[in-house]
């Protein structure tokens, strides 16, 4: 069975609604304690939403330097698939392990509200089980979801195919509509939208199945055969 | 007798009482510590002698009346904690530590009863948005909920706003907390065995909110109150959000006794309370606090309010136990005091040190005195009951005066986290919060729960006792639109200067009706919260109690319909036939009139309703339905057009008694919108026959206008922009 972590910073909140939404798709998932200097064996390592470390100084800056992370940023080297939502987006900003930031969002107002997304690469360990151009409903819940980078870097995205989702209509000033990009890797993914909050039909939307499932089939093809 | 006490807002009959009670004169720390728990917030001295009228237990209550939050079994072996409680004064003073303070320790009173808080309700009332000053409150206000709120990781899943002249200059802000746990965590705050150890949990005391119960909560408002700002709070929702992981780890390893968290009065209240509650006394070492600054006296100690601070009882073999959790979540954790015999409270100077204050720990909470203070009718009471507005003009448009009540409040709800949890089926903007009942630890169930919050200072300003009997009514109906039978009710109790004594006139009646409402529907008040003094240069703000009714949906298999229209689909009114236009908001906002008499309740006819409708739900028989309330038929249809896109076309049968505008707008109780399918018309109509609930058909849904025969012809598009325009255009936000 393929076996999913996800990482708990002081001020994560979003780990257990990851932990079921992933169970709910058949795989297995643990929690990982960001004082915890190793991962083990695992598949895939995600890095949920919430605010580490209060998002004092900034959101993912303080974070950033738990012991867990230099061995995520070894299972990032070895082809291990990485995920940051929301939270665990910036952290991989701030670490490093993904490019540009994510600033206030253009209103300068926190904003939980549905999305539309388009699938902008399928070459992702979050998107390859979709199909490019599909339309996902997911919601979002950031303050700081404004993503920018350099001009150099979003030529570099877009030359690359590294850009995995857009929003159809830009909540947050996000360049270029970014909601998600990848490392040039492809196994390290961020979003700031939430897949998990959209597993369940009694929820409002079951959208973020599709993508969490890419992320099981992208963490068992690395599963010895 | 010196000054001191009146200075700590105590009456020369209280300081001699306590001189009484110890049988000396008071020190300055002893009457520090009964100055803040004495005050009213701490007290309820005013208000107690009412409350006992209350309805607090069923068998389905665990905890109830005085404990830190009601919890209620909803089967499955799973109990909801909830408790609501105001913020109002320091909001006025500090928006956003104000709010985000209120939301601190809401949360802090459902945890400490062993529950994991998954959602919070806030009910804000402000001034009239054109007042810059209102603006600046209420963008506050919303800013600390959602920046405390989304932080400390639990959701806001509903409330209400409103907006009248009399919350200039002292607003509302209300917070209800829920929270989950299996029966067998329940823990109370009790001190249990001589010996063991009081340990206090999380932030260090600093001099913030020193005196917030007595100088703040417990007095009017005036000009000059900039420097009634240090007794304002400041919150830290990463503090609480590791305390409340801890705290959690704690109860899960079995590791406390009891547990108390430190809100209004501080350690002096948590300590006094929990020996109190024990039977035992305690001995707390004052020197053993940490402190965010230097010089701070034992009187500060002991009565500050700084935020994130829980006192728990430990055996002294368990101590290294809770002291290695704390570690693992950052927490600050300190051996403060040691529960002894004999019911003393003594504050000590270093171990073994001079004894500061001794006090029989029972006398700061059960020999707070209890007025019984004057209480007479408004005079002109009889006459504004008697000026029915049914005289009143007609409005030359009422699609216009439709327009100006519709109010979009997502502008505030979408800057709260309402998902977290992944339990929110129905979030914000509907008639209740519906919500999954699950946590980490819970045994799987297919339960859901239903949460309101209602208040309507119009109608309990013209009638407090009818218009708290209705607005229980509308909560329990609220829930019955989700499939939710009710199951326990919370109130927070926002009234004026109890001094004056037309408001403990109003209070003593919206007692009575809370009480004869809730004991006629079998619903127990199993929590709640006074706010008195809530004046502003001399002028009381309306009553307004905030009801929130907890509800339980015993199968939850589809979202319920919600408050929408589906193209075709009929359009009927379920309920009595309706009264008049007294307390409705038409007559307010269109002619300033504030009289008549409120429309009856009869609560046999309301079950009868509530059943019929959580019937219709379960069985999938409705597409859409909403309650008629604040703004009566006409804004039910209006808002279930604009959240739907889908316009209307029906006709308000006149009745003998009523027609033409007041059809439209009468708020009269106990009906519902239904919009129901084609094929399930017949089945309706018969159930609500063989329940005696009265039918009328209006019409049908669909078209993009809102039609109502010769009354309202209104685009949907125009109605949809002024919803969705107003509550941006209020506040004068330029969108980005």
């Amino acid at each position: 069975m393929t076996t999913i972590g996800v990482v708990v910073f002081p001020g994560s909140n979003c780990e257990h609604d990851v932990v079921e939404a992933l169970q709910s798709l058949g795989a297995e998932a643990v929690l990982l304690w960001h004082g915890d200097s190793a991962v083990g064996d695992l598949d895939a390592v995600v890095l949920p939403g919430g605010f580490a470390h209060g998002d004092y100084l900034r959101p993912g800056a303080i974070a950033r330097f738990s012991p867990i992370m230099a061995s995520i940023t070894d299972f990032a080297a070895a082809g291990g698939p990485v995920v940051g939502i929301c939270n665990g987006f910036q952290v991989l900003t701030e670490a490093g392990l993904l490019p540009g930031a994510l600033q206030k969002n253009s209103g300068s107002r926190f904003l939980c509200a549905p999305t539309e997304l388009v699938v902008a690469s399928t070459q992702s360990a979050l998107t390859c089980a979709t199909t490019a151009g599909e339309v996902l409903r997911l919601p979002i819940n950031h303050f700081e979801g404004n993503y920018t980078c350099s001009a150099e870097t979003l030529a570099e995205l877009q030359g690359e195919d590294r850009v995995v989702l857009r929003y159809v209509s830009n909540p947050n000033g996000s360049m270029d509509d970014i909601a998600g990009v990848c490392s040039a890797g492809r196994n390290v993914v961020g979003l700031m939208p939430h897949p998990e909050r959209a597993c369940d039909p009694l929820l409002g939307s079951d959208d973020g199945r599709r993508l969490l499932g890419s992320l099981l089939m992208a963490a068992a093809s690395r599963l010895p055969a | 007798m010196g000054e001191l006490h009146r200075d700590l807002g105590l009456t020369d009959d209280e300081a001699e009482a306590i001189a009484g009670l110890l049988g000396r004169p008071a020190n300055d720390l002893e009457l520090a510590m009964y100055a803040v728990m004495w005050s009213e917030h701490c007290s309820y001295k005013s208000s107690r002698v009412h409350l006992g009228r209350l309805p607090f237990t069923a068998p389905w209550v665990l905890a109830g009346f005085g404990e830190n939050a009601g919890v209620v079994d909803v089967g499955d072996g799973i109990a909801v904690a909830l408790r609501i409680e105001s913020h109002n004064h320091p909001s006025a003073i500090e928006p956003y530590q104000g709010a985000a303070t209120g939301v601190g320790g809401i949360i802090r009173d459902i945890f400490t009863m062993g529950a994991r808080p998954i959602a919070l309700l806030d009910s804000l009332h402000f001034g009239p948005l054109d007042n810059p000053r209102n603006r600046w409150v209420m963008e506050g206000v919303v800013s600390g909920v959602s920046g405390y709120g989304n932080s400390v990781g639990v959701p806001t899943v509903g409330g209400e706003l409103s907006v009248r002249p009399c919350f200039t200059g002292n607003p509302l802000v209300n917070v209800a907390c829920v929270g989950l746990m299996r029966h067998e965590r329940l823990v109370l705050a009790r001190a249990e065995g001589v010996g063991n150890l009081a340990v206090l949990l999380g932030s260090s005391t600093g001099r913030d909110g020193i005196g917030g119960v007595s100088v703040l909560a417990s007095a009017e408002f005036s000009d000059g109150d900039e420097a009634k700002r240090p007794s304002v709070q400041v919150g830290d929702p990463f503090e609480e959000k590791r305390l409340i992981e801890a705290c959690l780890a704690l109860f899960d390893a079995d590791l406390v006794v009891g547990i108390q968290d430190l809100g209004g009065a501080g350690l002096c209240c948590a300590t006094s309370e929990i020996a109190a509650n024990g039977g035992l006394g305690m001995d707390v070492d004052v020197r053993t606090v940490p402190l965010r600054e230097a010089g701070m006296v034992p009187a500060e100690i002991m009565t500050s309010e700084s935020q994130e601070r829980m006192l728990a009882i430990v055996e002294p073999a368990d101590l290294d136990k809770v002291l290695a959790v704390c570690r693992r979540w950052e927490v600050q954790a300190t051996v403060v005091g040691t529960v002894t015999t004999g019911g003393r409270l003594r504050i000590l100077d270093g171990p073994g040190g001079e004894v500061l204050a001794d006090v029989p720990a029972g006398t700061l909470h059960d020999d707070a005195p209890r007025y019984r203070r004057a209480m007479q009718p408004p005079a002109d009471l009889d006459a504004r009951r008697a000026d029915d507005p049914s005289g009143l003009p007609a409005p030359d448009d009422c699609g216009a005066a439709l327009l100006d009540m519709l109010a979009d409040t997502s502008w505030i709800w979408t800057q709260y986290d309402h998902q977290l949890f992944l339990n929110t089926v129905e979030g914000p903007g509907g008639d209740a919060a519906v919500l999954r009942v699950k946590a980490p630890g819970l045994p799987a169930t297919r339960r859901a729960i239903a949460l309101t919050t209602d208040s309507n200072s119009r109608w309990c300003a013209l009638d407090p006792r009818a218009g708290t009997a209705l607005l229980v009514a509308e909560g329990v109906l609220n829930g019955a639109c989700a499939g939710a039978r009710p199951l326990a009710v919370v109130n927070c109790l926002n009234f004026g200067n109890p001094e004056h004594p037309e408001v403990m006139w109003q209070f003593s009646e919206a007692v009575d009706g809370l009480a004869d409402t809730c004991r006629a529907m079998g619903l127990p008040v199993v929590g709640g919260n006074v706010s008195l003094y809530n004046s502003s240069d001399g002028v009381d703000i309306d009553p307004t109690p905030v009801i929130g009714v907890l509800g339980v949906i015993d199968e939850l298999t589809r979202r319920p319909p919600g408050a929408g229209l589906h193209p075709g689909g009929h359009l009927l009114v379920l309920g009595p036939t309706p009264g008049g236009l007294a307390g409705s908001r038409w007559a307010e906002a269109a002619h300033a009139h504030r009289g008549g008499t409120l429309p009856a309740l009869d609560v046999d006819v309301h079950a009868a309703v509530c059943e019929l409708v959580r019937g219709l739900v379960d069985d999938g028989l409705v597409d859409g339905l909403h309650d008629v309330s604040d703004g009566g038929l006409g804004l039910a249809l209006a808002e279930m057009a604009v959240r739907a896109g889908t316009g209307f076309e029906v006709d308000i049968p006149a009745t003998p008694e009523i027609g033409g505008h007041a059809g439209l707008f009468s708020e009269s109780p106990s009906r519902v919108v239904v919009c129901v399918p084609r094929s399930h018309v017949v089945e309706v109509t018969r159930r609500a026959a063989d329940a005696g609930v009265p039918v009328a058909a209006l019409g049908h849904a669909g078209g993009d206008r809102m039609v109502v025969a010769g009354l309202v012809d209104v685009a949907l598009a125009d109605a949809t922009a002024a919803w969705t325009g107003s509550l941006p255009a209020r506040l004068q936000l330029i969108d980005t």
